[in-house]
């Protein structure tokens, strides 16, 4: 399996965001994204997990079209941008377990994620009590929940501290050494390693008007 | 218990309205009161409440519905969840019909068993009651089928509730009108199948149009 993105372009609101955009990605890779801010980067990982249409181009994963068959590529892809997904008037555990739930997982599967991430001591705490980091650590062990051979990751270290950075660092290298993928938007050296980096330079003609009507348009 | 993405959601939802905040008892608690207030400003006089009841317990209905309209959707997409929900391995037209659900199992649903107690308070005779419970489980579903789509449409808007009431309250003038009639068919001793057929039938489309337009509304809203 492996992802191919074709001359990828997107628009938002009659504006121009990135467009052209070629990358290849192997199974068993990791790939930094990399690009100042506002470049287009989170809006690059909603495109590929399905969220934002693709103004033209495509991307493949393992020969299945995200154009095409956008369903059978969501269900390929994880995605963790920069809300976390957690329900404060619910149990820490408990929200891991209803995402376990909606994937049809194994419910061994979340002990397991909380211990991973440090989280299991409060397990049985309102989520409401988590500091931003314990949040961003259960929004990430949902990863471990989900399996996808895809890992969008946007900005996945933000308000963690350094041991947990190096746990998501060592995740991604168990996920890519059992042939998942990995995109990471990030600013920080992640260390994983010399993976392919997709850079993305501020698009130019950014004031081009894109003609058809923002909203109306692709109304998928 | 089935093991299903879609009960799992539909076990969320459920769990989440009834959880501190989440709505749930609100709209209930808001159903009963609105409905207390009625003889206390009216009157006790027996013919005139026993008139009007039918078309008071569908309105106070009707509102109850769209207190814990506006969070349907957007509690999901304020906090991340409806990304995640649109990555779950089932349609976002089966996620919005399993939210759908979850919302009728904490509002219609406890506002239909309760509503027999409510219409006796009102003078209703015992005899209109069956009637008055059968048209609150055949409509109010369509209460919960067309906000969703009103709450899909402003999910993005910063309190959109009072948007989401001007968009989705003529909406459900249909089912205010058929519901009240019935009640009212069987107060004068006539028949109510007429009627409660239209009202279901009403029911049936909105089930049959909401997944598809609310999971469009989203779509286009998650941009």
């Amino acid at each position: 399996m492996e992802l191919v993105l074709e001359n990828l372009a997107c628009r938002r609101a009659g504006r121009i965001v990135f467009r052209g955009l070629d990358f290849r990605l192997a199974a068993g890779e990791a790939a930094s994204l990399r690009g100042p801010n506002g470049v287009g980067k989170s809006t690059l990982l909603r495109v590929l997990a399905g969220l934002i249409p693709a103004a033209e181009g495509d991307a493949r994963l393992g020969g299945i079209s995200l154009a095409r068959s956008r369903g059978a590529f969501q269900e390929r892809v994880a995605y963790a941008g920069h809300l976390d997904a957690v329900k404060p008037a619910l149990g820490v555990a408990e929200n891991l377990a209803i995402w376990a739930g909606l994937h049809a997982a194994d419910p061994s599967r979340v002990g397991a994620a909380l211990e991973r991430f440090g989280i299991a001591h409060i397990a049985g705490h309102p989520a409401a009590q988590c500091s931003a980091g314990q949040k961003r650590r259960l929004g990430l062990a949902r990863l471990m929940v989900m399996d996808r051979p895809l890992w969008l990751l946007d900005e996945p270290t933000v308000s963690l501290d350094a041991a947990a950075s190096a746990l998501v660092a060592e995740l991604v290298r168990e996920h890519c050494a059992g042939g998942g993928m990995a995109l990471i938007a990030t600013h920080i050296d992640l260390g994983l390693g010399g993976g392919p980096v997709l850079g993305m330079a501020p698009f130019a003609e950014a004031a081009e008007t894109g003609g058809a009507d923002p909203f109306l348009e692709g109304a998928w | 218990m089935v093991r299903s993405p879609f009960a799992a959601l539909v076990r969320r939802d459920t769990r989440l309205a009834l959880r501190l905040g989440g709505g749930g008892a609100v709209g209930i608690a808001f159903f009963v009161l609105a409905v207390v207030l009625i003889p206390l400003g009216v009157g006790r006089e027996t013919a005139t409440l026993a008139r009007i009841a039918g078309g008071v317990l569908w309105v106070a209905a009707l509102l109850a519905a769209l207190l814990s309209l506006d969070r349907l959707f957007q509690a999901d997409y304020e906090d991340g969840s409806l990304d995640q929900l649109m990555l779950a391995p089932m349609p976002l037209e089966q996620v919005v019909l399993a939210k759908t659900i979850a919302h009728w199992l904490t509002t219609g649903l406890p506002m239909t068993l309760i509503a027999p107690v409510l219409g006796a308070m009102l003078q209703l005779p015992d005899t209109a009651l069956p009637a008055l419970v059968l048209a609150m489980a055949a409509g109010t579903p369509a209460l919960s089928f067309i906000g969703a789509i009103g709450a899909a449409i402003t999910v993005g808007v910063r309190r959109g509730g009072l948007l989401l009431s001007i968009l989705v309250l003529p909406l459900y003038i249909p089912t205010l009108v058929f519901g009240a009639r019935v009640v009212e068919h069987a107060l004068l001793g006539l028949s109510t199948a007429g009627v409660m057929g239209l009202l279901g039938g009403l029911t049936l489309f909105a089930a049959a149009l909401s997944p598809f337009a609310s999971a469009l509304a989203l779509r286009i809203n998650a941009r």
